[in-house]
């Protein structure tokens, strides 16, 4: 098992990086995370897609393709890869916590 | 009298019609299948057209060769299907009504859900081969080029078998060495992925091969827009990449019809029990092949898997038994890598695509993520095997749950 060397804990990761257990997910660990990825300061927008992406997973049992994080967080794609640079729908779902969306196989 | 409808009679819906059409007794079934065309298209031989390997006569026949005696067959669009009702609504408004629904109506492209993409280039210098017709125009345009800049782009996962972008990259580089002017070609791969393909171990080796035959990649490109003018991909975050000639994978959705009975997700696609294949909605309805909503591939190999499972599960279903079979997601892809070369990738939702061998009773074994002229061999032979024994709901011998005898973790 890989782990993340994040505020000074060791966390369980997935290969593609994505935190294993939910449970260790919390706030502060968003905004960490948002900075290693290269995201940096979340605003209340990056927010209001964190918030969308985890009750999508939490109703589908998977994190949303980009195509669904637009219907779900109404932010429209551009803006998705303004907040979220280099893949929104991978990049929001590390921050918040979720493995990677499946829509891809 | 009781009622099964089939909607859709391309590979899913065709085994599993000729699979049912079996067992289910012709003095209590009705068994009626529906579909919008007379033509069975043999889709993996598409990839194989423009580089004038497989000719259009290859890849086409009737549907109706393919039909159990036994089963009505209505030819015509579908408007909608009222599953309220139980009853499928075709374009001239009359009524199809049914006890259970299989619905099996795949996924076609849509070069109309990216601005730019659609105009009067489209088929003259922007291509998809995801279509017959796109497939045999690309193929006349092959023949004159005399070389340039070729870029590929998916603009959206999922897409209908993932592995195809790569395998034509492959083959084309195959065919312009072939032709004297690979040093003439520029081969790039612009994709929404971060690598080669969508599972770690596998894109690492098929990323090695990219470089290996001089294929550019730029990944992480979500595309926004074609500029036709300039002849140039724009990404949502403004990375540009200019082409000569565009090979495009459109975004894939379901069918229409599965829209405009609300039965479908942002794609069109059905919600599905990723397991036991039925409607998350309506328990009389199943859904197999690409027309779902599944964690898994949209691949001909993929609704042969599923075909096996809903087979038991719809007969559990109609006895009123509790559903005993469950789908593991698996999947069994030739990969074709050019100069009479493939590999093979074998893989469920839990497991990703393995190096090893795969054991193939009386045939094998093939190789598993490594170029070998016997997986080429596979590929090609695939097509009988596809009109003569997958399509007619006969067995073949791979087993719908995957195993691990002979991969390496």
């Amino acid at each position: 098992m890989e782990t993340l060397e994040i505020l000074g804990k060791h966390l369980a990761v997935d290969k593609d990086g994505h935190l294993v257990n939910r449970a260790d997910w919390s706030e502060e660990l968003a905004r960490a995370i948002a900075v290693q990825e290269g995201v940096g300061e979340l605003t209340d927008l990056h927010w209001a897609v964190i918030r969308a992406m985890q009750m999508a997973f939490d109703r589908d049992g998977e994190a949303p393709s980009i195509r669904r994080l637009t219907h779900e967080s109404g932010v429209d794609t551009k803006t998705l890869y303004q907040l979220f640079p280099k893949g929104p729908a991978k990049k929001a779902a590390k921050i918040a916590g979720l493995p990677k969306p499946k829509g891809c196989i | 009298m009781r009622r099964l409808v089939i909607l859709g009679a391309g590979t899913a819906g065709t085994m599993m019609l000729n699979k049912l059409a079996r067992v289910l007794n012709g003095d209590q079934w009705q068994i009626t299948v529906i579909d919008g065309s007379e033509t069975h298209l043999y889709q993996p031989g598409f990839l194989f057209i423009p580089f004038g390997v497989y000719r259009p006569e290859d890849v086409v026949k009737p549907r109706r060769e393919f039909f159990p005696p036994n089963a009505r067959v209505v030819i015509s669009n579908v408007d909608h299907i009222d599953a309220d009702r139980k009853r499928v609504i075709l374009e001239d408004e009359s009524a199809v009504d049914y006890d259970y629904l299989i619905i099996s109506t795949g996924t076609t492209i849509r070069p109309d859900q990216t601005e730019g993409l659609l105009d009067d280039e489209w088929g003259k210098t922007k291509f998809d081969f995801y279509t017959l017709q796109g497939a045999e125009r690309l193929h006349r345009f092959f023949e004159s080029w005399q070389g340039g800049r070729l870029v590929l782009n998916i603009a959206e996962m999922p897409i209908k078998c993932p592995v195809a972008p790569l395998e034509f990259l492959f083959l084309a580089d195959s065919y312009f060495t072939a032709r004297g002017i690979r040093d003439k070609v520029e081969l790039r791969l612009a994709t929404p992925l971060s690598g080669a393909f969508t599972k770690p171990k596998a894109t690492e080796i098929l990323g090695d091969l990219l470089e290996r035959k001089n294929i550019k990649v730029t990944p992480d490109f979500g595309i926004a827009r074609v500029d036709n003018e300039r002849k140039t991909i724009i990404s949502y975050d403004d990375v540009e990449v200019p082409y000569d000639v565009l090979i495009s994978i459109p975004t894939n959705m379901g069918d229409e019809s599965i829209a405009r009975s609300g039965l479908g997700d942002e794609l069109n696609y059905v919600p599905t029990d990723k397991e036991t294949l039925q409607a998350q909605a309506y328990d009389d309805i199943f859904v197999i092949g690409d027309a779902g909503n599944l964690p898994s591939s949209k691949a001909g190999s993929v609704a042969h898997f599923q075909s096996e499972i809903l087979f038991k599960n719809f007969l559990d279903r109609i006895e009123g038994r509790p559903m005993s079979a469950r789908f593991d997601g698996h999947a069994n892809c030739f990969i074709e890598s050019g100069f009479g070369k493939a590999l093979l990738i074998d893989f469920n939702y839990n497991v990703e695509p393995l190096p090893g061998k795969f054991p193939l009773p009386g045939i094998g074994p093939f190789s598993l993520l490594q170029e070998t002229r016997m997986n080429h061999y596979g590929k090609l032979a695939f097509r009988w095997s596809y009109w003569n024994v997958l399509i007619r709901g006969a067995e073949l011998p791979i087993d719908s749950k995957m195993s691990m005898v002979g991969k390496v973790a």
